[in-house]
């Protein structure tokens, strides 16, 4: 097994805590393929009772914004408080806004 | 002489059979802890022995005092199939096991699970627990059989060694209503289809070793059994009552 340990691929794991509410970043693993790294996200993060739905990704798959980036990405939204839909009143009787 | 209850009667003599398989697989499974190939693989392993100590509890629990029959009998009390004792070996022994064990408890608990009180209930929950036993040990067999020319040497070695133990599976239990035959092909027909699937040859040849002289569940076990009980009861006996 000495080859292959260094081998197995890393894939996020994401978990849907119960029906309505979308999958979450639950963390990571390592596994040689998906079908197992399925499993292993079964035995690592749904263990307690967790989940009902489970999503893996191949780590190498996602995409993520740079550190570097963080400024032009991010710091623009910081200042425009219009941007919020926070200038109108929540008329009454509405409860999950 | 063991002062641990000697339980009697056909169904709790049939709860202590299935009660030691389970417990005395988990303990083996157990062994992996600290050293699986894998740290995801060494968790999907304690959690499989954790199922199982959780049946073992329930049905030794039906027998009588679980810690007195866990950590107060001797070897020959002991009621298990010779299969679950043999040691993990390599991590392609330890598959082959898992495949012919959780194939075969499977099949038992869901016709239990059919059955009559109290293992109707035990076994009804447990056998999900089995499936996914079940296909954890037929994942790795696909992916040693069908992987690299070691892994499938090995694969097919375990199978092979293992392959004497499994004819014990299939001699009836006292006190369960389980139709055996049914039990024995379709465990056939499921362990050689997935062994057949990983390219890797289903065994042949005689079910049972020419010196057996009994079986587990008569209470004659193998030479690897003692030092199994030495470690899992060492701690009962040296500080009766321990807890923490």
């Amino acid at each position: 097994m000495s080859g292959a340990r260094s081998e197995w691929p890393l894939w996020e794991v994401f978990v849907r805590g119960r029906r309505g509410l979308s999958h979450t970043h639950a963390g990571s693993l390592h596994a040689p393929d998906a079908q197992m790294a399925l499993r292993n996200a079964r035995d690592l993060y749904t263990r307690r009772n967790e989940g009902v739905s489970l999503w893996v990704v191949p780590s190498a798959q996602i995409t993520a914004s740079s550190p570097d980036e963080k400024d032009p990405f991010f710091a623009p939204s910081a200042d425009k408080p219009y941007r919020h839909p926070t200038f109108y009143e929540v008329p009454e009787g509405v409860e999950n806004l | 002489m063991s002062t641990a209850a000697r339980p009697d009667g056909p169904g709790t003599m049939a709860a202590l059979a299935l009660g030691d398989d389970a417990l005395i697989l988990a303990q083996r499974l157990g062994e992996w802890a600290g050293h699986a190939p894998e740290l995801e693989e060494e968790v999907a392993l304690a959690n499989i022995a954790l199922d199982l100590l959780g049946q073992a509890r329930t049905l030794l629990t039906l027998s009588g005092d679980e810690d007195e029959l866990a950590f107060r009998r001797e070897e020959r009390d002991f009621r298990n199939v010779q299969l679950v004792e043999q040691p993990n070996g390599d991590f392609a022994h330890t598959i082959a096991r898992q495949l012919y064990f959780s194939t075969y408890q499977e099949l038992l608990y869901g016709q239990l699970a059919g059955g009559t009180e109290p293992l109707s209930a035990l076994a009804a929950k447990a056998v999900k627990e089995c499936a996914y036993h079940r296909d954890h040990a037929e994942q790795w067999t696909l992916r040693l059989g069908d992987g690299t020319e070691e892994s499938h040497r090995r694969m097919q070695t375990a199978l092979d060694a293992l392959w004497r133990y499994t004819g014990e599976l299939f001699r009836p239990v006292e006190g369960l209503d389980v139709a055996w035959d049914t039990l024995e092909d379709t465990w056939r027909a499921s362990v050689t289809g997935i062994v057949t699937q990983a390219t890797l040859t289903p065994p042949e040849g005689p079910q049972a070793a020419p010196w057996a002289a009994g079986a587990g569940r008569q209470g004659v076990h193998t030479e690897p059994f003692g030092r199994l009980l030495a470690e899992m009861q060492h701690l009962h006996r040296s500080h009766p009552g321990a807890s923490w």
